[in-house]
């Protein structure tokens, strides 16, 4: 196996404020791999400085071998390598299928491509993904009028749309519904296995991040305080003193 | 009758009015045709300020460069521009020209201030459009300022005397008549290649920067690019639109005609917003209402016009923002090809194959 991503020894700073110290991961091509840690700790920012939202003070960020650590956000999405928000971002002006149909890969895109017409294949992938997940009756819906659990659904199933090689998604249970995370979490697992994307995983909910990981790193106060399965992970002493002094 | 047909009917019947019209209202040739070019100011405004999200206050910069562009061709065919304006419109028995002549200039001017406006729209683009929200509209607005400036004060255009374009030769006949058509024809273009541009991808891709560029960006879309080129097909048509424009109104001032940011450069918002911003029909519906409004009380207003105009635009901006056609959106949105209500009639597996 092959690290996808390589993360070594990655700092950013606001102002005084130390996010990121010092950070070093790998996420493993086909995995699925988790990043938890209280709040503030840090987990954001790590993945806002791997997608080139913000020049990070020190260290390096490799995609597939490739030095990303100065490419543009654009030029990063462009490689395959995507990422969704915590807020959630969709196009609320647009319908869901809207949504769906600009967000298909630009990865070999030049701006003339965008003068076709809309083609009959990308529509069927569009309504197929967004039956995925579960949002295909509302396809003709404003995208904003939708619930935030909804959106974060959407926001899903526009990732995939994109076929990135490495999805990160910053805690997509969040404002799920909980009687939906189950189902969720197998529409995540599928989308690692059919699709064969790499996924890197922000979550809160500890139940869904067992479950899903093969891998998790744990973060605090910006460090990396422990990595592991996730059984090591959960049991580490460490850790629960860190999600424990949290509260 | 099917969509279609009533589509196909609708387009033939308004191409009839258009080219009767000059026959039907003679004495409003002038208007209607400036009528039209409102239209297509109404029309580019839009592509970027309603579907894209970008406020420019500064499009009567690609409007006065082709203006200037088109009809110092014109004149620069046939003779030395600098000895012509230094003339300041006088001399109509010196500078003559005939009808191959004129056709000729015309046939060049215009698509050579289509492609000077579209220069200025792709250089000035790559600065201003890197800016967001109101900077943008700021800066667009800095720039019509400083264009009519600069026209103002080079005397090789006629400098602030402003500029006579080309006498037509008398083959011509009525000159509003003649222009009336050039003004349709190029609001008819606009108007099918930006039915046509929304249809495409890039069409949702501007959307997509209007509703949230960060997001856009995050999946792989080279929103400069994409602005740049929207600014680009908006100047084109603008370019030929000041063409015709300078040529309709005989005379061509660097503040009043060509770079009119108090006059042009707002109305062109204000139109777009009246009718809807962001919909193909609402710029257009926005221009017609506009220049009807504007003809039938401009002259009782006596100098109260901008005083009124200001009023007008405080009041849609502040009352009817979503403007005609966004209104009528939000009323009805099925007719628009939008639901409100989830449609629970199947999954993809049977409707999509
Ligand atoms: N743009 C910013 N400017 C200033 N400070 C910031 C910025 N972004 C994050 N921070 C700070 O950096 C620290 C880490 O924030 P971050 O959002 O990465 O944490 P997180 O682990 O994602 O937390 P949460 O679980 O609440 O989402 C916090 O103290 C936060 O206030
Ligand atoms: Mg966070």
């Amino acid at each position: 196996m092959t690290a996808i991503l390589k993360v070594a020894g990655v700092s950013k700073a606001f102002g005084g404020v130390q996010a990121n110290r010092n950070v070093s991961l790998e996420v493993e091509a086909g995995r699925i791999v988790g990043l938890i840690g209280p709040n503030g700790s840090g987990k954001t920012t790590l993945f806002s400085s791997i997608v080139g939202y913000h020049p990070i003070d020190e260290g390096s960020i490799r995609f597939e071998g490739q030095e990303i650590s100065r490419l543009r956000v654009v030029d990063i999405a462009r490689l395959g390598l995507i990422r969704t928000f915590q807020q959630t971002r969709i196009y609320g002006g647009m319908t869901c299928v809207e949504n769906m149909l600009i967000s298909s890969s630009q990865r070999d895109a030049r701006l003339l491509d965008l003068f076709q017409a809309r083609s009959p294949e990308r529509e069927e992938r569009a309504g197929d993904l967004l039956d995925f997940v579960g949002l295909y009756p509302k396809r003709k819906l404003e995208a904003g009028s939708l619930s935030f659990g909804q959106q974060k659904l959407l926001e899903f199933a526009m990732a995939l749309m994109n076929q990135p090689k490495m999805l990160m998604l910053d805690e997509p249970t969040a404002g799920i519904n909980p009687t939906l995370i189950n189902g969720l979490i197998d529409r995540l697992k599928r989308a690692n296995e059919q699709f064969g994307i790499t996924l890197f995983v922000i979550e809160h909910n500890m139940r869904v991040i067992m479950n899903l990981a093969e891998h998790i790193y744990c973060l605090a106060h910006g460090e990396l305080l422990a990595d592991g399965r996730p059984e090591e992970v959960q049991n580490d002493p460490r850790v629960l003193d860190a999600y424990l002094g949290a509260h | 009758m099917s969509d279609a047909h009533k589509k196909l009917a609708g387009r033939l019947a308004i191409l009839a009015v258009g080219l009767a019209a000059p026959f039907l209202f003679p004495a409003y040739q002038s208007q209607m045709a400036e009528l039209w070019l409102f239209v297509v100011f109404a029309l580019t405004w839009d592509l970027a300020g309603g579907q894209m999200g970008y406020n420019s206050f500064g499009n009567v910069v690609f409007l006065g460069i082709g203006m200037y562009a088109c009809v110092l061709t014109q004149v620069g065919l046939l003779y030395d521009i600098g000895i012509y304006n230094g003339a300041r419109g006088g001399g109509s028995a010196t500078f003559v020209f005939d009808l191959p002549h004129y056709l000729e200039g015309l046939a060049l001017g215009l698509p050579v201030g289509a492609l000077l406006a579209a220069l200025a729209a792709a250089v000035l683009g790559a600065f201003v459009l890197g800016m967001r929200g109101h900077y943008f509209a700021i800066c667009t607005l800095g720039l019509g300022v400083a264009a009519g400036e600069v026209a103002n004060s080079w005397e090789w255009i006629g400098a602030g005397s402003g500029m006579v374009p080309p006498t037509p030769p008398q083959v011509i006949g009525d000159l509003s008549r003649f222009y009336y058509y050039f003004a349709f024809a190029l609001a008819a273009v606009t108007f099918l290649v930006l039915g046509w541009l929304y249809r495409t991808r890039f069409g949702l891709a501007i959307n997509a920067i209007r509703d949230d560029e960060d997001k856009a960006e995050a999946m792989g879309l080279q929103t400069t690019r994409i602005k740049v080129a929207a600014w680009v097909i908006a100047a084109v048509f603008l370019g030929v639109s000041g063409g015709i424009l300078g040529n309709l109104k005989r005379f061509i001032d660097p503040i009043d005609t060509a770079f009119s940011g108090a006059t042009f450069g707002v109305w062109m918002v204000l139109m777009a917003i009246l009718g809807g911003k962001g919909t193909l029909w609402g710029p257009v519906i926005g221009a017609v209402l506009f220049e009807v409004i504007k003809e039938a009380t401009w002259t009782y207003l006596l100098g109260w016009q901008r005083v009124a105009l200001g009023l007008l635009i405080v009041i849609i901006v502040v009352f009817f923002p979503q403007g005609i056609l966004g209104w009528l959106r939000e009323r009805f949105p099925d007719r628009f090809g939008r639901r409100v209500e989830a449609d629970l009639s199947g999954t993809a597996e049977e409707t999509a194959r």
